[in-house]
């Protein structure tokens, strides 16, 4: 008899069986996914990854019975009442005899939905797979950014933090050796001579000369000395990189209801989730506004209330300063995000127009506005009314400025606009064909 | 049924240490226990088993064997993650529990046990698996006429390895698209009966030469003159022999596709054999369930209860067996909410006990009904030939007593959809016993349960259709939609047009037909 002990074998032997199996049910379980995104709160995503795959493409079909065809015989355990000859209505719905087990009529039905988990990884991959950034290849190539760093040999000087000590030491030792210095051990046991000799000894003086001898070549030659000194290099190296910032600008006026509001952070959340998960090079700036424009850090900008009237001109010039001081449209690609419901001062369209067309959209690679609208949509049989933002952008998007322009009312819909925004070139002018 | 057995005063001179106390176990206390459950499966019970190999395994490990139909290795498929993405959610949802061992006919005996099992739990399992089913794997003939225990690991590595590298060198998908449709004719692809043995040469040319003497000896120049026959005749003796060319017809298609088929690729045919071998490895295990189950289970009582008379596991681990054999052996009636058909176990381990008692106390009605083993003394002995030389249905057919049937109230109801209501037509009395008997093993008959598919016709040098026909017994015919897509599969290895003809066998009349066109996606 042997007793093997398999609980160190590596794990996830079914992982080639899983891989597979997820690249059969690719399709339908990114359908599935983008379906659970739509009425799932999005800080959510990706935490529970529960998919319900329909069974049709993970079929495994095998030639079976039809239940409820021709004379079927069941064999039941714990008659109570019945003798032979008797008859049994037949159980409601259901074309075979009641209780057979697995002849039943689950039989064909019971493996209509297939649930099964996946990780968050798996999950967010098929989530976000298509989606890009516009044209980020534009400055890709043309901007070539002198980062990171990386080990190159050591060096005599440096920081102390980068002070590499065992070459030092090594360094120290092979001086201290090819200089004769002294060792501590060789001083000691010349001063326990010294000790023991009685006072007034005649090799007392000899022996005090030579003591003081050592001492004096100890002190001379130091134990460390800054030729022994080595730091570790470091050499920076060009690296390519593409840089890119995404301006996400954020209406947060009185007209904005709790809805609209809930509707926008939405998708700024699916936007963080997106660049932070498909880019690690980008960052992102928060700016929110009323009548008045403050650039936030992310936790006032998902969290925080406030409220005011509307100036859009206010986040555009927020916008252009942030970039004017540090983001040179010549090394970055530039993004901006605007979501608002529509309202503005009358008087600021002419200024935002102003601002968008010669500054901001020269700068910009991609410039998507986002309307958020009421719950219930515009009411059947009036006509959609546009509103002054919208006016305004859509003249600039008609003249050729990269501008797309989405209206949102439901938070189902977030999902599909978002991927309009961002999904792979191909994919958009089909969407929008 | 109560199965708490009034036990018999603990034997003082019997009286040994208790092999382990508490739930904790060592890998001291399995060597102990395994060799104490020896001590009563060899000597009291006189069983005879391969060497036992007991590997300790993790809930995930358990998983993944789960997943691979319970095989240490196995070939890679979509399936596998599927079953295993399953069998994941519904343990960590808590619908499932899972096995506490699985074991492997193998030479040496894999009992895998899981590491959360306590010690109560590794005793059950190591009698149950290790001793129970290791000696009905051993002695059964159905193991021992169809599967290789010595072999199989092996052999299951060669296929692992072999899928493998027709994926590297033909693509995944490739693979993917045979091994499913080998996989759809699974069922379909074990013999069901050994084959006759091919003759070789020396022996064919021996009866050749038997047979020209014997026409030299009976020669009758009169024969010459009789006029020749017609030509309707010998067309259909060209199908004849055209049929027995192919050895048509053939129930065993994944068999006829490897040999037959034209069209597929070396490769390819390897991949059907692979499929249709592990399918015959498994065919034994679908006809033994209730008797695998009930041998193991009959086991495990026995020896559980030596070890307790004798004062080797303490009264709390015999309670916490109880508990769970119990548990095992439940069969909820058929009104019963959570009834799902019979429960192998429970009817295999009440026969085991109907048979003991009827061999060592019978009643005059068992005195009837088996003369052959009523009153012999010897259980285990009867057990023993039962276990060796039956499979489920013959093993009802010829076990199952009318006090077992009174005691489980069986009843057979008859569902005719051409009457309007279901009809009794036996239930366990004096009127009843044989007719209940019989139809209850015809339950466990395989051949009876899977449909009766055969290879009937193909003319292989005109338009090469493929000619199936299902028996349809009783008027039953398959369920269309999977029958559909299996038989495209069927179609696609085939290359060229399948059709499947419904025919009921008493009259031959044609009920349906499904036919299927080959794409192009293997050539």
């Amino acid at each position: 008899m042997h007793i093997v002990d398999r609980r160190l074998n590596p794990g996830g032997k079914s992982l080639p069986n899983r891989q597979r199996f997820l690249r059969r049910v690719k399709d339908v379980a990114q359908r599935a996914v983008r379906e659970s995104a739509r009425e799932k709160d999005i800080k959510d995503l990706g935490k529970d990854g529960r998919v319900t795959v329909p069974v049709d493409g993970v079929r495994e079909p095998r030639f079976s019975r039809q239940p409820g065809t021709g004379l079927q015989d069941h064999i039941l355990p714990g008659n109570k009442t019945y003798v032979e000859g008797d008859t049994i209505e037949r159980p409601p719905g259901s074309g075979g005899g009641r209780g057979s087990g697995e002849g039943g009529e689950g039989g064909e039905n019971s493996e209509d939905a297939f649930r099964f988990v996946l990780t968050r990884e798996e999950f967010l991959e098929l989530f976000l797979e298509d989606l890009e950034l516009p044209d980020l290849a534009k400055r890709r190539l043309a901007v070539v950014e002198t980062e990171g760093l990386r080990r190159a040999g050591y060096t005599v000087t440096g920081s102390p933090a980068n002070l590499a000590l065992t070459r030092t030491l090594r360094n120290s030792m092979s001086r201290r050796i090819a200089l004769k210095r002294p060792k501590p051990d060789e001083v000691a046991a010349l001063e326990a001579r010294l000790d023991a000799l009685a006072e007034g000894h005649p090799e007392r003086p000899d022996l005090e000369q030579a003591l003081f001898r050592l001492r004096e070549r100890a002190k001379r030659i130091p134990y460390v000395d800054p030729i022994d000194l080595r730091f570790r290099r470091f050499e920076p190296y060009p690296r390519p990189i593409a840089q890119a910032v995404m301006f996400c600008l954020m209406d947060v006026s009185g007209s904005m209801t709790e809805h609209m509001k809930d509707l926008a952070k939405r998708f700024y959340i699916l936007l963080h989730i997106f660049l932070t998960r498909r880019y690690r090079h980008v960052e992102i700036v928060f700016i929110r506004h009323t009548d008045r424009a403050t650039e936030v850090d992310e936790e006032t900008f998902f969290g925080s209330r406030e409220t005011g009237g509307t100036l859009v001109s206010s986040a555009l010039v927020e916008m252009k300063r942030v970039i004017a001081e540090r983001y040179d449209p010549n090394d970055w690609n530039i993004y901006a995000a605007q979501a608002s419901d529509g309202d503005n001062v009358s008087s600021d369209g002419p200024t935002s127009t102003e601002l968008l067309r010669s500054h901001i959209l020269p700068a910009c690679q991609h410039f998507a506005y986002l309307e958020v609208g009421d719950e219930n949509g515009p009411r059947a049989g009036f006509v959609e009314h546009r509103t002054t933002l919208w006016r305004t952008y859509e003249a600039i998007a008609k003249a050729g400025g990269p501008i797309a322009m989405r209206k949102v009312n439901h938070r189902r819909e977030i999902y599909p606009v978002f991927r309009e925004l961002f999904g792979r070139k191909e994919g958009r002018a089909e969407a929008e064909a | 049924m109560t199965l708490v057995k009034a036990r018999t005063p603990q034997i003082i001179a019997g009286n040994q240490k208790p092999l382990f106390t508490g739930n904790d176990w060592d890998f001291d206390t399995i060597r102990r226990i395994h060799d104490a459950c020896e001590a009563v499966a060899g000597p009291q019970l006189g069983l005879s088993w391969y060497p036992n190999q007991i590997e300790i395994i993790t809930a995930e490990q358990m998983l993944d064997a789960y997943a691979s139909i319970g095989m240490p290795l196995f070939y890679k498929h979509w399936s596998f993650g599927k079953h295993f993405a399953q069998h994941e959610a519904g343990y960590r949802r808590g619908l499932m529990g899972l096995a506490y061992e699985i074991v492997i006919n193998s030479d040496p005996c894999i009992s895998y046990v899981m590491e959360e099992n306590t010690a109560t739990m590794q005793t059950l399992v190591i009698a149950h698996a290790a001793f129970g089913h290791n000696h009905f794997f051993k002695n059964n003939y159905l193991f021992r006429q169809w599967t290789d225990a010595e072999g199989i690991l092996d052999y299951l590595d060669f296929a692992k390895g072999f899928i493998a590298r027709c994926e590297e060198r033909y693509g995944h998908q490739a693979v993917e698209q045979v091994l499913d449709a080998a996989h759809a004719l699974m069922s379909q692809g074990v013999h069901r009966y050994p084959r006759k043995k091919r003759p070789d040469l020396a022996s064919e040319q021996r009866r050749e030469r038997e047979r020209i003497e014997h026409g030299e000896q009976i020669y009758n120049d009169l024969w010459r003159t009789l006029p020749q026959k017609t030509g309707a005749v010998r067309s259909d003796l060209a199908a004849e022999r055209r049929k027995a060319l192919l050895e048509l017809p053939q129930e065993n298609i994944l068999y006829f596709l490897e040999k037959v088929a034209p069209r597929l690729r070396p490769w390819q045919r390897e991949i059907l054999r692979i499929v249709r071998l592990v399918a015959q490895y498994f065919y034994p295990q679908r006809q033994t369930k209730v008797m695998n189950e009930g041998c193991a289970t009959y086991c495990h009582y026995r020896i559980m209860n030596a070890l307790s008379e004798s004062g080797q596991i303490t009264e709390a681990a015999y309670l916490e067996f109880l508990q769970s054999h119990t548990n095992v052996i439940r069969q909820p009636n058929y009104d019963d909410r959570s009834y799902g058909g019979h429960n192998p176990y429970a009817i295999g381990f009440a026969m085991m006990q109907d048979i003991a008692r009827i061999a060592e106390q019978p009643t005059e009605e068992d005195r009837a009904w088996f003369p052959d083993i009523a009153g012999v003394g010897d259980a285990m002995a009867v057990l023993r030939d039962c276990w060796e030389n039956y499979r489920d249905e013959s093993f009802i057919q010829q076990f199952l007593s009318p006090k077992l049937m009174r005691d489980l109230r069986l009843f057979h109801v008859v569902d005719d959809p051409e009457e309007p209501e279901l009809r009794v037509e036996a239930i366990h009395d004096e009127r009843g016993y044989r007719k209940l008997r019989r139809s209850f093993a015809r339950q466990y008959d395989v051949a009876w349960l899977d449909p009766d598919i055969e290879v009937v016709d193909v003319d292989l040098e005109g338009d090469r259709r493929l000619i199936l026909h299902h028996k349809a017994i009783n008027r039953i015919t398959l369920q269309k939609d999977d029958a559909k897509r299996v038989l495209q599969h069927l179609a696609d290895l085939w290359g060229y047009d399948v059709v499947l003809k419904e025919v009921e066998p008493a009259t031959g009349a044609v009920l349906g037909e499904i036919t299927a066109s080959a794409r192009p996606i293997f050539f």
